[in-house]
């Protein structure tokens, strides 16, 4: 027999707790994290309960039914257009005033509606008195306590959810707005009721409230209809502005009335969550604490990760050893050994450093300092004609650029977004920190730390002059007002963190096993043919098309073997890493890739570090120009990104190789 | 009682909005945001360069820079 469908959206504002139960119920394993905005996409999974299929799907968080990012227009859309069967909305007990506000507006959708009250634990560890009964009654709407991540209140939550399906028609209460707005509502409906199109799609007192507010997607949807010039002319006689404040006005008052009935004791300050922020934005302290906090995260993904880096680069010296010597015939052995060992095995290397990365990132994201960093870099960020909320994205971009750029999706104003776009992929992401580490460790000894450092500055300091280039030349404008929740701040969860460094180093390692691996190959091909040559010689057809671009990157000081890493890195930068490790670790002795890299005269610690810069700015990857496409929706900002990174990239190599020349090095 | 505006608050003062007079998307946003007439309003902090001003309102923390605060009034509660 076919399970019964039962089709769910979990609606509420952002950063109760929406993701952390869908991955509860439907055991998927979403991104989480302390802040609101993080998911900006829906999200669908299924979930079978007592012979039923529920079929979930996450939205991304809003304060209200009128958009204003597009990762708040994805959610409207789909509780207005998509029309699920029953919307769950999740309250944040610990905040449940404003969470209210979203609540009045879901009720006037007359859609079924079941309340999910999660933090529950928050707000009765700080002494809330919560009467549950008495809100069920105002709102009338099922109510389930959940605290999402601890899976408590799941089971419970999909028993209303089967309930609620049988039940008849349950709608929650609407709440009134005072004589002079309803009786617009009335006057609106009627003018509505005469298209029978619209009046079966939506429901007619919210299309009407939602036009007296001004929702602008609204009278979108009206002015498709014959009603609109009738709807136009009546609105082009009110205060508009008027209107929308009182019905906002109206809301509040309705749940200041009702609020105090649910909840006793409620409002009382997070006062562990205030003494962290007294030090941590401090008026003094919070930019060296901010500074300090990324120099140690830094820090940590190199210290941490150097035994567990160094035991592998043994492990695949060894197999290269010892396995490659025996193997039979010479070609295979050269595939093995030179190609894939030489080139996957230098970017498995780096596996340890990523884990690392993706795991602080996690705790960046799941304590709720992230709010904070764009809190206190909100006034630089103004200054240089950016957004304070783009620093958000630009702090994920050191994981990987691609959910970064997705992240700028809850930034309201479209030229702030655009900018924060183009600038995300200067941020240095983990998939260049091999390049890094390789050639610094390489060339500069003790300085190597610094050098990696300074790589990772220079990346921002480019973002942020390039913004400041936007802003004064083709994006002109100011940035747009600042608006932000600032979270109470949180442990993070320790399951979250894991699942977020696992999934993100798997990716890393699955990459290597497939694309990474198909690019060495095809690399270990081209430097093994035509017949005859030697191996990796610049007879090869590598070297004939290392020497071809060769004219363009010499006086970056690079040599055909770097150009040909550069030319492959274009698809993903870990394959800089891979090329190099195929082309200079060939040899009769297999020896580690660092020794041969100094060995080899055309290489020189000033050509290392041009390499590195033009490594960390010349282009972002296939996937990030994949996706600067598709948020911009537009062919031209992608190739202006690809243009300029290599602009950018060539001019910065060329300073510091010649620079570097002129100085003496 | 004479009125302010927001921005003109001390860490710790406590004060009830009177009018919203910030104009533009920002304006709904605020709304929405629990920024109507009538909401207790309390200056937590400024941010260390000064910009933007990390209220309470309505039982949470939100933040503004001071060019909005300064289009909305309020009274003082003392
Ligand atoms: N104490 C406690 N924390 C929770 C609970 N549910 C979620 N959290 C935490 O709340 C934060 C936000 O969780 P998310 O699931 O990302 O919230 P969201 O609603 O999906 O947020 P957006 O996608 O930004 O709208 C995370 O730090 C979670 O670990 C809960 O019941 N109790
Ligand atoms: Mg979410």
């Amino acid at each position: 027999m076919e399970n019964t469908k039962i089709r769910v959206a979990l609606a509420g504002n952002p950063n109760v707790g929406k993701t952390t139960l869908f991955n509860a119920i439907t055991g998927s394993r979403q991104h989480v994290g302390n802040w609101p905005g993080v998911t900006v996409e829906k999200k669908t999974g299924i979930r079978s309960y007592r012979g039923y299929d529920i079929e979930v799907t996450d939205l991304p968080g809003t304060y209200s039914l009128t958009a204003y990012s597009l990762d708040e227009i994805v959610a409207r859309d789909y509780i207005i257009e998509e029309k699920p069967d029953i919307v769950i909305q999740i309250i944040d007990a610990s905040n449940l005033e404003r969470n209210l506000y979203l609540t009045t507006q879901l009720m006037e959708l007359e859609t079924e509606m079941i309340i999910a009250l999660n933090m529950c634990d928050l707000a009765l560890e700080r002494g809330d008195k919560l009467y549950i009964d008495r809100m069920q009654e105002i709102l009338a709407a099922p109510i389930v306590q959940t605290v999402a991540s601890r899976d408590i209140g799941i089971n419970e939550l999909l028993d209303r959810v089967i309930e609620q399906k049988y039940n008849d028609k349950y709608h929650g209460r609407e709440i009134g707005y005072g004589d002079i707005i309803e009786s617009k509502v009335l006057e609106i409906e009627k003018i509505l009721l005469t298209d029978p199109e619209l009046s079966k799609r939506y429901p007619l007192r919210w299309m009407s409230i939602k036009l007296l507010e001004g929702d602008r997607n609204v009278r979108t949807k009206v002015g498709k209809s014959h009603v609109s010039a009738a709807i136009n002319e009546l609105l082009a006689s009110i205060d508009q502005e008027e209107y929308e404040a009182d019905i906002a006005d109206k809301r509040y008052v309705a749940i200041n009335a009702i609020f105090p009935q649910m909840c006793t004791r409620c409002n009382v300050r997070m006062t562990k969550s205030d003494m962290i922020d007294r030090v941590l934005t401090n008026k003094y302290l919070g930019i060296p604490i901010f500074l300090a906090l990324m120099w140690g995260a830094f820090e940590l993904t190199f210290a941490f990760a150097t035994p567990f880096t160094d035991m592998i680069e043994r492990i695949f010296l060894w197999l290269a050893v010892n396995v490659t010597s025996r193997l039979e015939p010479e070609w295979l052995a050269s595939l093995i050994g030179d190609g894939i060992i030489g080139g996957v095995g230098a970017v498995l290397t780096f596996v340890p450093n990523i884990f690392i990365l993706f795991f602080l990132l996690s705790l960046l994201e799941g304590s709720g300092y992230l709010a904070r960093a764009a809190f206190i870099m909100d006034r630089l960020m103004y200054k240089i004609g950016m957004h304070g909320k783009s620093f958000i994205p630009l702090l994920m971009g050191f994981g990987c650029n691609v959910p970064a750029i997705m992240a700028t999706r809850s930034i309201e104003d479209e030229k702030d977004r655009l900018i924060t776009i183009l600038v995300v992929p200067f941020v240095s992401c983990g998939a260049r920190l091999p390049i890094y580490i390789l050639l610094a460790g390489a060339f500069f000894g003790r300085q190597a730390g610094t050098v990696v450092f300074f790589m990772y500055v220079l990346g921002i300091v480019v973002a942020v002059i390039s913004a400041k280039l936007l802003r004064s030349t083709i994006v002109k404008g100011k940035p747009a007002p600042f608006i932000m929740e600032m979270p109470p701040y949180r442990v993070p969860t320790l399951r979250t963190s894991i699942v977020h460094m696992w999934d993100n180093g798997a990716m890393y390692i699955k990459k290597a096993g497939t694309l990474i691996l198909i690019g060495v190959v095809i690399i270990w091909l081209l430097a093994s043919f035509p017949w005859g040559i030697e191996y990796g010689s610049e007879e090869s057809y590598v070297g004939m098309m290392g020497h071809f671009f060769a004219p363009l990157l010499e006086p970056l000081g690079f040599d055909w073997k770097m150009t040909v890493a550069l030319v492959f890195g274009l698809v993903a930068k870990e394959i800089v890493v891979a090329s190099m490790g195929v082309l200079y670790g060939a040899g009769d002795s297999p020896e580690a890739l660092t020794a041969s890299l100094l060995a080899d005269p055309a290489v020189t610690a000033l050509s290392a570090l041009s390499l590195m810069v033009f490594s960390l700015l010349y282009m972002p990857c296939v996937a990030t120009l994949g996706v600067i496409k598709k948020e911009t929706g537009s062919w031209k900002w992608t190739a202006f990104a690809l243009a300029y990174g290599i602009a950018v990239a060539w001019i910065m190599a060329f300073f510091v190789y010649q620079g570097g020349k002129l100085l003496g090095y | 009682m004479s009125e302010i505006t927001l921005d003109t608050l001390k860490p710790g003062d406590l004060a009830r909005i009177t009018k919203m007079r910030v104009k533009g998307p920002a304006r709904r946003k605020l709304f929405d945001m629990g920024m109507v007439a009538g909401s207790e309003i309390e200056l937590v902090r400024t941010a260390p360069l000064g910009d933007p001003i990390e209220f309470q309102i309505k039982g949470y923390h939100l933040s503004i820079r001071k060019e909005e605060a300064s289009q909305i009034f309020v009274q003082k509660i003392e």
